[in-house]
């Protein structure tokens, strides 16, 4: 199991009420598997998603990635683990803004330590289609070039998992479907990805789709690939 | 990919942020170095004017005695000439005193009453001065087998138809004695001893200085312990008139006339002879060119210390200045560097945050935070010191340029102080971002 996540949940307070988020909410995924995540607004999809990438500690319940609790770790080990075996997307990007595509293609091999990461950098770079905009900061980028960037960051440190919340949600129709594409190519090479999103073209590329209301999970769908 | 990297790019990003952040530290390095090397310029300018005023003294000296020198002839002659118009020292002997015996042999055998040195004082002459009247008998010392001469006297009698003066010559108190250099030197009496002059008890007030003279084995008592030693109660040798004046050029004449109305059959001797006249008046001139000397040089050095005191209340008055300005700017510019770091964190949360959740570590993030701050510090010192330096060169123009007032360690000391100082200001900032948490950032974008 790659992911799994045993009755987490996720309460915010604002002053004295109480918001649970995400509500005793247990899910899996195996390497090479896509899972969409799909509700509505502030139905408590993207807290799972910071829950299942070790960015957010649950009140609550077990989150393991590759077998290991990244909660039961130090902040610094935490960090490491996140950055050697954890890709994410967002849907605002979240580049660097002063990087080019190189320099934020490269940002986690410095987070991990790995010396030697430009070539693969370069590769990735081709890969997505931004060869000729490798020197380019993101402020003279597309949309599309954009998020591509963002994905060929995640993928730099070959992580297991994928995490991309609404990583489509800014994108056109052209570049969406390049984008769940470059997904599913990455579960197929035997990556998990988890997918938080609104955007219906998801569940044709996944393996899987669940449905989360009101923090809780509703009916797990399974969904073919075409 | 590496902090510097990471550095560098942010800083080319956000140009405004850091030259005004290294314009801070450069301002307070400028400050500081300007400061002290203005300082130290004044203090070279300050060494260069007192030596200056040292030379232009020594040289003045110098000229003066040179001056001296050359004028010395003629200001002994001069002295001689001005001491002949003006007073000399008369001796009045006892009517049947053998006057060669008294020139040759400096000896007085015959007495007169001493009733008449009151006559004298008591007279309207106006061509004398100073009266002393006194025993004088050449003898032997039986207790160190020494023969000397001794000098009874009580001291200037004044005259009452004058103005007191200052007595030229002091008294001897009476029991005390008063001896020649030749005595001290060659028997070892010292001022305080007691000693028994045939028989009688007496201290010894003074010792004279060496003058090569008969007086240097003479003894001074007071004339009423000499007229009881010698069996002379009442009676005098001689009276001695220091400083008299006459205003015709037969000044010895006119004065043994006016001595004769009041005491007939006296004789009148003027003390000393020629070369002793010389030897005075070149002895005074000698005394006068020094006293000028010494003037010269008092007045220099009054000079010296002036100027070295005005030069000090303004070196003082400006380090006072750099005292309370290089301190406040040194905070103020802290401060500063502070608020832009904080500033920089709030303006950087979004790519804090990603980095945080891509797996930088907290020490990677405050690396880059300190890091920056170090090349602000470092870069702000080298432009702080260059700035600071040419200015106080451009204002103090201190002498000798800028080698005489270049210090390796204040270089040293603002490349040292100026980065940890930028650390220090930055680092709470840098410790609120490596402590940010990911989740709160991504969650609010």
């Amino acid at each position: 199991m790659l992911l799994s996540l045993t009755d987490v949940t996720k309460t915010y307070r604002d002053g004295p009420r109480e918001i649970r988020a995400v509500d005793r909410v247990s899910c899996a995924l195996d390497a090479g598997e896509f899972v969409a995540v799909q509700g509505p607004s502030g139905c408590g999809k993207s807290t799972l998603l910071l829950m299942a990438g070790g960015l957010l500690t649950p009140d609550a319940g077990e989150v393991r990635v590759a077998g290991e609790n990244p909660y039961a770790m130090p902040s610094e080990a935490r960090a490491r683990f996140r950055a050697e075996r954890i890709g994410f997307v967002f849907q605002q990007f979240h580049l660097v803004p002063y990087l080019d595509v190189l320099g934020n293609v490269l940002a986690p091999a410095m987070a991990a330590n790995v010396p030697e990461a430009e070539s693969r950098a370069r590769e990735l770079i081709a890969h997505f289609g931004l060869a000729d905009r490798i020197h380019h900061v993101p402020g003279k980028l597309s949309t599309g070039e954009r998020q591509r960037t963002a994905l060929a960051r995640a993928l730099l440190n070959h992580p297991k998992l994928l995490l991309a919340d609404e990583p489509t949600g800014n994108l056109d129709r052209e570049n969406a479907v390049a984008v769940l594409g470059y997904l599913r190519d990455f579960a197929e090479q035997g990556g998990g990805v988890l997918l938080v999103t609104h955007d219906p073209r998801a569940a044709e590329v996944a393996d899987r789709t669940l449905e989360i209301r009101d923090g809780r999970l509703v009916a797990p769908q399974e969904v073919a690939i075409e | 990919m590496s902090v510097s990297r990471l550095i560098v790019s942010e800083i080319a990003h956000r140009k405004g942020s850091f030259f005004v952040a290294l314009l801070s530290v450069a301002v307070a390095v400028g400050c500081l170095v300007g400061a002290l090397t203005l300082l130290k310029a004044d203090e070279l300018e300050t060494r260069r004017i007192v030596e200056a005023k040292e030379r232009e003294v020594a040289q003045a000296v110098e000229r003066k005695q040179r001056e001296v020198e050359q004028a010395g002839a003629s200001l002994e002659d001069a002295y001689r000439k001005i001491t002949l118009g003006l007073g000399f020292n008369i001796y009045i002997l006892p009517e049947k005193q053998d006057v060669r015996e008294f020139r040759v042999g400096g000896r007085v055998t015959e007495t007169m009453p001493e009733e008449y040195v009151t006559r004298l004082a008591e007279s309207d002459i106006m061509t004398i001065n100073h009266l002393l009247p006194m025993v004088l008998e050449k003898l032997e010392w039986p207790e160190i087998g020494e023969e000397v001469i001794l000098i009874g006297t009580r001291g200037e009698v004044p005259a009452h138809e004058r103005a007191a003066k200052k007595p030229l010559q002091e008294q001897v108190p009476p029991g005390t004695m008063i001896v020649g250099h030749g005595l001290h030197q060659k028997h070892g009496i010292d001022k305080g001893d007691a000693v028994k002059f045939q028989g009688r008890e007496f201290t010894i007030h003074e010792v004279y200085p060496e003058r090569q003279t008969a007086d240097d084995f003479t003894v001074w008592i007071h004339l009423r312990d000499a007229q009881e030693m010698l069996g002379r109660e009442n009676l005098i040798n001689l009276i001695q008139a220091l400083e008299c004046n006459c205003a015709t050029v037969d000044r010895l004449g006119e004065i043994r006339a006016d001595i004769a109305k009041v005491l007939p059959g006296t004789q009148v001797e003027e003390m000393g002879d020629k070369a002793l006249a010389r030897a005075e008046a070149r002895n005074r001139a000698q005394a006068e060119a020094l006293a000028a000397l010494e003037r010269e040089q008092r007045n220099g050095d009054a000079e010296i210390a002036r100027e070295k005191e005005g030069r000090a209340a303004v070196q003082n008055q400006r380090e006072a200045f750099a005292a309370v300005l290089v301190p406040l700017v040194l905070i103020g510019a802290a401060a500063w560097i502070g608020f832009l770091a904080l500033a920089n964190v709030r303006q950087r949360a979004s790519e804090i945050g990603i980095l945080r959740a891509i797996g930088f570590r907290s020490a990677q993030i405050l690396a880059i935070f300190l890091g920056k701050a170090l090349l602000v510090g470092l870069l702000g010192a080298a432009i702080g010191y260059a700035a600071g330096f040419a200015i106080a060169l451009f204002w103090g123009d201190p002498p000798g340029g800028a080698e005489a007032v270049f210090t390796l360690q204040w270089l040293l000391l603002a490349i040292l102080v100026a980065p940890i100082l930028s650390v220090i200001a930055s680092w709470i900032p840098a410790l609120m971002a490596a402590r940010q948490d990911p989740a709160v950032v991504l969650q609010g974008e």
